[in-house]
């Protein structure tokens, strides 16, 4: 089933007349894991506005085509509807913190309170969003006490305790240390194992290469490609266009120049694919 | 500028013990990354050698200052320090003015003050941006305002928190770019990092903290050889230095280039 239907979106912020989106077309089916890359600029955030509804009722602008999530056209209902459907973890954990909770307990059971969850079943599944990303240690503390990478998890069962049919995260793992990265990515995989529809934009294309079912790359607005992470991510377009990739796809592909790497070998993305394409090198 | 940090231990106000004994020096001039898991102390060390912290045990000194007994204010003029997050740190109405606010609280002249902000837009390849609103950028160019407004108040110490988080490749080479002009400069560069690949093409040297001590601190292949003990800081190894282990590299490489050449040499292709 389709649960993300984009339909020729062309986005234009208030105040410029360079379109952040620029003709997107996108379908995303229920349960998929959809990674989202590009370069700083491409567009990549404001994609993530426009599924949780953000764009354009927050942002205003111009926006031109269509954007179905879960049934429901962005443009025809309100951010409150659309809240329950569709989790947004911001980019910058900072700015989600909602200042008005004296604990992590407390900041993690806000959306439930707003959408009027009764008691008992809020406690339960504030403690099992707090337990899911790690930090029912740190439930009694102030959300503003913690570190960078501890908020940016608060941030998260912030999303989670909702449990939206769409969970869309921009860069939740920006603040976090390589082993926290790899819990956060576990969680998050585990939801969309459990059917939550998943759209990550990250950097971190080691990580994507492992969990995603699909990437999409964005470049100036426009999707440059799509498919599989072994396809996307090895793909010659990316590195024209400037796009970072894994350390192991851009030596192998010098490798492959010094004819150290089979030609006929796909370039890998993990490093278990470049420590068989480079075994096999040596025999 | 030497930056001594003698058995220093910080408690934050509600009991939380941040840092349990951390002795190290750090030369002038030296490149040193600053590793380890989230909550183990590395922002809170940092934020000691500019004074905004102050040791609840031992002793921070900065050039021969003591931390304790020196303003904020007073240690800015050595120790300049880029916040993790740009929006805690900028407020002016165009990236000009955030600019040019550090060298002018420092009373610098004139002249030196326009030398300085023009450089320091050129590094962080800001020049087209000066009348822009900080807040009108993205949050990645905000990052690299914050930076080039520590860069230009010119000081012997400069430390980043952070400084490759949320950027693309190419904001990242532009960063490590900066870092290079510092070190050319004589600069000393402290960088918290969890980009341990950027770690590895960066620095010379690596500190790893955990639970508030440091566990490892030397020279950066050195430190990202000891796999094992770096996972205790929740770290992994850069990509490259795994891929080594795994086909059984003879020696720790951390670069591309490392890796081919060991590569070549130890299965003579």
């Amino acid at each position: 089933m389709v649960v993300i239907d984009v339909h020729e979106l062309t986005y234009t912020y208030p105040t410029t007349n360079v379109a952040a989106l620029n003709d997107v077309s996108l379908q995303v089916t229920e349960g998929e894991f959809l990674a989202i890359i590009g370069n700083n600029g491409a567009g990549k955030s404001t994609l993530c506005y426009a599924l949780s509804g953000f764009v354009p009722h927050f942002f205003k602008g111009t926006m031109r085509g269509r954007v179905q999530v879960a049934g429901m056209d962005t443009q025809n209902v309100t951010l409150n509807d659309l809240v329950l459907k569709v989790g947004l973890a911001f980019q910058n954990p900072f700015n989600q913190i909602s200042g008005a909770k004296y604990t992590v307990f407390e900041e993690v059971a806000f959306g439930l309170e707003n959408t009027g969850v009764p008691r008992e079943q809020m406690v339960e599944r504030v403690e099992r969003a707090l337990r899911l990303t790690g930090i029912d240690e740190l439930a009694e503390r102030s959300p503003y006490s913690l570190s960078g990478g501890q908020q940016q998890r608060v941030a998260l069962a912030s999303i989670l305790v909702m449990e939206p049919q769409v969970l869309v995260l921009d860069e939740p793992t920006s603040q976090l240390d390589p082993v926290g990265s790899r819990e956060v990515f576990q969680v998050i995989k585990e939801m969309s194992d459990s059917g939550m529809t998943v759209i990550l934009v990250e950097h971190k294309v080691e990580w994507i290469a492992e969990f995603a079912d699909r990437v999409v790359a964005l470049h100036d607005g426009r999707i440059i490609a799509q498919g599989t992470p072994a396809e996307v991510l090895t793909s010659a377009t990316l590195a024209e266009h400037g796009f970072g990739l894994s350390r192991y796809t851009t030596t192998a592909r010098e490798a492959l120049k010094r004819g150290l790497w089979l030609v006929e070998r796909r370039l890998p993305t993990t490093l278990q694919e470049a420590a068989d394409g480079f075994s096999r090198g040596k025999a | 500028m030497i930056v001594e940090v003698q058995d220093l231990h910080f408690t934050y106000p509600g009991g939380v013990e941040a840092l349990r004994g951390i002795s190290l020096v750090i030369q002038p001039g030296e490149q040193v990354a600053i590793i380890g898991q989230n909550g183990g102390g590395k922002t809170t060390l940092v934020r000691h050698i500019n004074g905004l912290l102050k040791p609840t045990q031992g002793s921070v000194r900065v050039g021969g200052w003591d931390t304790r007994q020196v303003s904020v204010a007073k240690l800015a003029s050595r120790v300049g320090y880029v916040f993790q997050n740009p929006d805690e740190q900028l407020f002016c109405k165009t990236v000009h003015d955030e600019i040019v606010f550090g060298p002018r609280n420092l009373g610098y002249p004139a002249e030196r003050i326009q030398s300085l902000v023009e450089d320091a837009l050129a590094l962080t390849g800001l020049e087209a941006q000066i009348g822009t609103n900080p807040y009108d950028l993205s949050p990645t160019w905000r990052k690299m305002v914050a930076l080039a407004s520590v860069v230009a108040m010119d000081t012997l110490v400069i430390i980043f928190d952070e400084p490759t988080t949320g950027q693309d490749a190419s904001s990242k080479e532009r960063i490590a770019g900066v870092i290079a002009t510092l070190r050319q400069r004589g600069r000393t560069v402290i960088t918290i990092t969890h980009d341990i690949d950027f770690c590895a093409e960066n620095f010379e040297r690596i500190i790893a903290l955990a639970e508030g001590q440091v566990l490892l601190d030397g020279p950066s292949r050195q430190v990202l050889a000891q796999g094992d003990v770096l996972a205790r800081t929740f770290v992994d190894p850069p990509q490259l230095t795994r891929l080594g282990v795994s086909i059984g590299l003879a020696d720790t490489v951390c670069t591309q280039e490392e890796f081919l050449e060991a590569y070549q040499k130890q299965f003579g292709l």
